[in-house]
């Protein structure tokens, strides 16, 4: 029961290969215009690609290779598709919303509209049935298109950044409501914030100019970045563990305090994050109350841009090599990695 | 400090202004002045008309038997022609609007000559179609059924001259929703009828409206085409247009106050249809 993909579109300069398990979410990563998009409507039946084939499960979604020309509509697939915006339909209440994909796929009136009952209360948007879509907020409107999606119990779901067109205040909510309806759930995210392809995906690809450029587990592509645009994007320290009061508390027992984003409550998983940039070295330990220091033990030091990457206990700082050249670096040195509070965000995970 | 966000934020349409605010126009004071006088210009004729009637006669020339034949009559094939463009003219507004295919500008050309086409023209157009000598006239007078200058014709001629305003008003109204919710029904497993049915129509919907009332209006007044394709016999095919031009040889008071009752149902139906949209909630959501 896996799904797999490839599809060229000479158009839009545009060739990729994929396969994802049964309960797979991969995460799709790229700059603008690099053909991410192009994927999921190429997958959902909205784009016919020049050539390739696709199969997921026992069907083949389309087939387009050596003369053949097997393209399924996109309404036969089992592929729904969620956007940046909800795109409810505005004519119809949020019940009928969620109702739609059952009534369509031939299920009675009442049954649909309790298969639909069952998915708002999922995504805790029961309260919003009787609402009409523009009586909702942004937040609210994505959770039932979610819902809306995930009554059609796609084979795959494909989303297409779905937190993108949210305020920071609705995006943490709608991220921890995707983690738990993701799990056991084959799916796809476009995204832009590396914290949804680290919480959301257990697999990230990086698209650029049509065509995949780094693959691999999520942590691995955002940690040691291999592409251009994962460079650029992730390099970021990223610490699990539990939210505290004043922070976190790391999976390895490291106290780090920082300001907690919204919705991040003491007790529940979490993730720290800051950048190399943020962080400075030193010999000694540096005390300070806003400030973290933590003794680690440097694993490599490598060039990165004009500045020297500094890898030690999982954590990585860039620091001049001016400064590198003083502190007189080396691997198997143990020194103080210190970051300001402010410069560590903390999400829930 | 969020470094790990880079969220491409879509700007979100501003709050809804109230109708009477305290912005800037930029319209200059003498386009006001113009716009006063073609304002004048439409209403003053109309003005000049009412004061035509002979109010004493007015309840009796429009009761007259003949009368009431002709605005039954144009009712009733106005509402049968608006009906035949909503059949013929939805689908060709899809076609048009959704579709591409090789001469589909030219089909548009050709589906909105009537809007500038003289009306007597259409009717010499149709009766060469329909009528007994007509390309078609033949085969559908085999069938036994004769169409020329019959209450049919009369349906044929104002669909013909009426169908561009549906066709033109939908179609805008479709390529202004545009495609996404349609996309997306499909991608929650509709399909295509389903979409049209569910999504597409009811989306378009206000303009379907105003498009079918806009051709129920044109049908009513039409008269050039209908005289020309149709004729002129009572209960038949003379319709409001054709009695008030017949009655004005004879009796112009009869004509003036027939003219007042077409005003008047036109006035009614157009304002029916302007108003509907605005006391709609905003149908197209977050665009």
């Amino acid at each position: 029961m896996t799904f797999t993909l490839n599809a060229a579109l000479h158009a839009r300069n545009f060739d990729v290969s994929l396969t994802l398990g049964p309960a797979e979410t991969v995460a799709v990563l790229g700059p603008n215009g690099a053909g991410k998009s192009t994927l999921l409507g190429i997958i959902a039946g909205l784009l016919r690609p020049d050539s390739g084939r696709a199969v997921l499960g026992e069907k083949t979604l389309f087939n387009l290779d050596g003369g053949a020309s097997h393209f399924l509509p996109p309404h036969t697939r089992g592929t729904a598709l969620l956007a940046q915006e909800p795109l409810l339909f505005p004519h119809m209440s949020v019940l009928e919303n969620v109702a739609f994909g059952p009534r369509a796929a031939g299920e009675s009136r009442a049954c649909a509209l309790e298969t639909a009952r069952h998915w708002l209360a999922e995504v805790e948007a029961a309260e919003f049935a009787d609402r009409r879509p523009g009586q909702l907020s942004g937040g609210q409107a994505q959770r039932v298109a979610i819902a809306r999606a995930l009554a059609t119990d796609p084979e795959l779901l494909l989303l297409d950044e779905p937190m993108a067109a949210l305020d920071i205040h609705a995006a943490p909510m709608l991220r921890r409501l995707l983690k738990r309806v993701l799990a056991n759930r084959r799916a796809i995210i476009i995204t832009h914030d590396i914290l949804d392809a680290l919480m959301l995906a257990d697999r990230a690809i990086v698209v650029e100019s049509g065509h995949i450029t780094e693959e691999g587990p999520t942590r691995a592509v955002l940690e040691k970045p291999r592409s251009k645009f994962a460079a650029g994007l992730a390099g970021m320290n990223l610490v699990t563990g539990t939210i505290t009061g004043r922070g976190l508390t790391s999976d390895g027992g490291l106290d780090i305090t920082a300001h907690p984003e919204d919705g991040a409550v003491p007790g529940q998983d979490g993730v720290a994050v800051f950048s190399p940039t943020a962080v400075s070295v030193f010999l000694g330990a540096e005390h300070g109350s806003p400030r973290n220091s933590f003794a680690v033990t440097i694993t490599d030091l490598e060039p990165h841009g004009d500045q020297i990457r500094v890898h030690a206990g999982g954590l990585s700082a860039d620091i001049t090599p001016a400064a590198s050249a003083d502190l007189g670096l080396t691997p198997g040195m143990t020194v103080y990695f210190v970051i300001k509070a402010t410069a560590i965000a903390v999400y829930p995970a | 400090m969020t470094p790990v966000s880079a969220p491409r934020s879509k700007a979100r349409t501003g709050s809804r202004t109230n109708r009477r605010d305290t912005r800037y126009t930029g319209v200059p004071p003498w386009v006001f002045a113009l716009a006063a006088a073609g304002a004048l210009f439409v209403l003053l004729p109309l003005a000049a008309m009412v004061v035509r009637v002979n109010w004493g006669e007015f309840i009796p020339l429009i009761t007259s038997e003949s009368s009431l034949t002709a605005l039954g009559l144009s009712l009733r094939t106005s509402a049968a022609s608006t009906v035949l463009c909503i059949v013929l003219g939805v689908p060709l507004a899809l076609v048009l609007a959704r579709a591409s295919f090789p001469g589909q500008r030219l089909l548009r050309a050709f589906v909105l000559l009537p809007l500038v086409l003289p009306p007597v023209v259409g009717g010499i157009a149709l009766l060469y179609t329909f009528g007994r000598q007509g390309l078609l006239g033949r085969s559908i007078e085999l069938a036994g059924i004769q169409i020329a200058f019959s209450t049919s014709a009369v349906v044929l001629a104002q669909t013909f001259v009426a169908l561009p305003f549906l066709v033109v008003s939908l179609e805008g109204a479709l390529r202004t929703a545009g495609t996404k919710y349609e996309a997306v029904a499909a991608t929650l497993g509709a399909r295509p009828t389903t979409v049209l049915r569910r999504v597409s129509i009811p989306l378009v919907l206000p303009g379907l409206a105003s498009g079918a009332v806009l051709s129920f209006a044109r049908c009513l007044g039409e008269f050039g085409a209908t005289l020309t394709f149709a004729g002129s016999l009572q209960g038949v095919t003379r319709t409001l247009p054709l009695e008030i031009y017949l009655q004005r040889e004879t009796d112009a008071d009869a004509a003036v106050a027939l003219s007042l009752v077409l005003v008047a149902v036109a006035v009614a139906v157009v304002g029916l249809s302007y108003r509907r949209p605005r006391a709609l909630p905003s149908q197209a959501g977050t665009e």
